[in-house]
């Protein structure tokens, strides 16, 4: 029973597969069926988050959020999409037409495409390459390229300085975002992420073996996490949007539709890294304890995606926005010396033999430089109560 | 150590979070349409024009001297004068508003026009529910909406009413008295034993 659940997306795709004759069509209709729930489930769950989003946030700050559409709220994705498509689409007089319409577009493909490799359950995955990691890391790079074409087409002032600094900051963080994978490849021995999740599938009596629950692969999840929201602009790094200080960043020109699908490509990029962190740190679609695998994988790996992605809107509730040369002081000084560090620990981890010696080793190695790197990222910041020479 | 503050501050985000499901104290939204804040007296939104009486054209206080129209900062208010003359509330006869429009899409709510009118005639409304969808026709209001009883301004600012209702009254009882005076010396005069009259008359005469 628990087993015809769990593979019961793969099963229902095997069935009707079935009704297709075998040859070049049935391995058009395999990749469809296999890329159909990809384009509705994301982007439902994409509807979702809006609302908890907004629900969350007015909670943190004593509102009631949005309540007025269905009940409790609950049809107000729907009267957002409606808003979004009926609005007019502007394109700026000077904007040079054709890349202004075609950003959005690129942004949106990328995003997509680095879904194929996520395994979202037990056989569940849409494409399963060797190189999965290394595809999405390629593909996650492209989106940059659009956020500049954004930027650049509009030929606004505060576009371009969004884009710039966009650019700036999604250089700056894939280092500590890749670097922080690459531990788990050399602990693992592969890229394709379907084996990563296998990889942790076993368990120890008291946890299961996730990475997260080692100490490089804690910190390495940390810093994961941290230039994931980066990449993903997510509060606090949401500098290239900025509200307050560039009004919209690089889609300030964009209106209706085409501004919908940055923030659905934003909210779906947020997922897809998400979803690269659960693979890679926490487990994947693996049940976190041995009594608990009747539960399907896909329903642990989207349990998993959302507590991530409610963490994601309680630290967008609490922390405000960095400044340019804070987020770039973190990344470079900061996260780039520990992540290296951390490969250290790694490969510590993976030749020392188990046992107490191990955990001690490790947790030395992660927690001195953290500390000492701390210590001397403020070492010559006297944060004090700030005073104004004019305005008292 | 690094890190910390962020701890603390989602510990109280969180604290927020729980506690608004918690304590209903502690949210402050007011759900409007359902739920509305009673207003405050001094509360203002745009003018009206306050009639004595049940008629609103016969109680009318607008005497058509235009102050409020030349003051108005926005130049929101429009005023023609009539031609004939109707009686005030003491019963003398004024010049009434043939038309008075205010521009409630134009209006700034700053209450100047009602600390220029000498005869209290114009006051400021606590009505704020006024959309349209009409945004020329629909907010240009003629004199017949602007007129509310006195009744109304007493309701809404009870204070200000209260002391414009003495004040006029005090006003009234003098002009009554010395209309009273008058008539008595007029009719005093009349009753008089004529000597007091005729003598200017003969120089004329002659």
């Amino acid at each position: 029973m628990a087993e015809s659940l769990d593979q019961i997306f793969v099963s229902l795709k095997r069935w009707l597969l079935g009704f297709v004759p075998a040859g070049d069509v049935q391995q058009l209709a395999s990749a469809i069926l296999s890329l159909l729930p990809i384009l509705i489930v994301f982007p439902t769950l994409f509807a979702i988050t809006t609302l908890l989003e907004r629900k969350g946030l007015g909670r943190i700050q004593n509102r009631y959020g949005p309540n007025r559409v269905g009940p409790f709220g609950l049809l107000q994705p729907a009267a957002d999409g409606l808003k979004a498509l009926t609005k007019e689409d502007l394109v700026p007089y000077a904007a040079d037409k054709i890349v202004h319409f075609l950003a959005p577009v690129v942004l949106v493909i990328p995003v997509f495409l680095s879904f194929a490799v996520l395994p979202v359950g037990r056989n569940m995955v849409a494409v399963d390459i060797d190189a999965g990691l290394l595809f999405f890391f390629a593909v996650g790079a492209a989106t940059e390229l659009s956020v500049f074409m954004a930027g650049w087409s509009s030929r606004n002032k505060y576009a371009l300085l969004g884009a710039m600094r966009a650019i700036a900051q999604m250089v700056s963080y894939e280092i500590p975002l890749i670097l922080s994978s690459v531990g788990v490849v050399m602990i693992v021995g592969t890229l394709s992420p379907v084996k990563i999740v296998e990889a942790q599938g076993t368990y120890n009596g008291l946890l299961p073996d996730w990475f997260v629950f080692t100490p490089w692969g804690l910190v390495g999840f940390i810093i994961f996490m941290i230039a994931a929201a980066a990449e993903s602009n997510r509060s606090p790094f949401d500098l290239p949007e900025g509200e307050s200080e560039i009004i919209a960043g690089y889609f300030i020109e964009y209106s209706g539709f085409k501004f919908a699908l940055f923030f659905l490509a934003e909210y779906l990029g947020m997922f897809a890294i998400s979803g690269l962190g659960i693979t890679l740190f926490l487990g994947g679609w693996n049940a976190p304890a041995e009594w608990l695998t009747w539960i399907p994988s896909w329903a642990w790996f989207f349990l998993k995606l959302l507590a991530i992605i409610l963490v994601f809107i309680w630290i967008r509730g609490t922390v405000p926005r960095l400044r340019m040369d804070q987020l770039m002081n973190l990344a470079w000084k900061f996260m780039i010396p520990m992540v290296l560090i951390n490969l250290v620990g790694a490969a510590v981890w993976h030749f020392m033999q188990p046992g107490l010696a191990r955990w001690f080793v490790s947790i030395v190695l992660v927690l001195g430089p953290y500390l000492w790197l701390g210590k001397t990222l403020f070492q010559h910041q006297h944060l004090a109560k700030r005073t104004y020479r004019f305005a008292d | 150590m690094l890190g910390e503050g962020i701890i603390k501050g989602m510990a109280e985000t969180a604290r927020n979070f729980l506690g608004s499901y918690v304590n209903d104290d502690r949210l402050t939204t007011v759900q409007y349409p359902e739920e509305r804040i009673p207003q405050i007296e001094n509360s203002r939104q745009f003018p009206f024009l306050v009639f004595d009486g049940d008629d609103w054209h016969k109680g009318m206080r607008c005497v058509a001297c235009q102050i409020c129209e030349k003051e108005c900062p926005p130049k929101c208010i429009y005023i023609e004068k009539s031609k004939d003359k109707k009686p005030d509330y003491m019963g003398k006869a004024q010049f009434y508003p043939a038309r008075f429009d205010i521009d409630v899409s134009v209006c700034m709510s700053c209450q100047i026009c009602v600390e220029v009118c000498p005869f209290d005639a114009i006051k400021m409304d606590t009505e704020y529910e006024l959309s349209t969808t009409d945004r020329f026709g629909g907010l240009l209001i003629d004199k017949q909406k602007l007129a509310r009883p006195n009744a109304h301004f007493r309701h809404i600012h009870p204070t200000d009413a209260a002391e414009v209702d003495a004040r006029l009254a005090v006003e009234k009882a003098k002009a009554e008295a010395k209309a009273k005076a008058d008539a008595e010396a007029k009719a005093k005069a009349a009753a008089a034993p004529k000597p007091a009259a005729p003598p200017p008359a003969a120089p004329v005469a002659a």
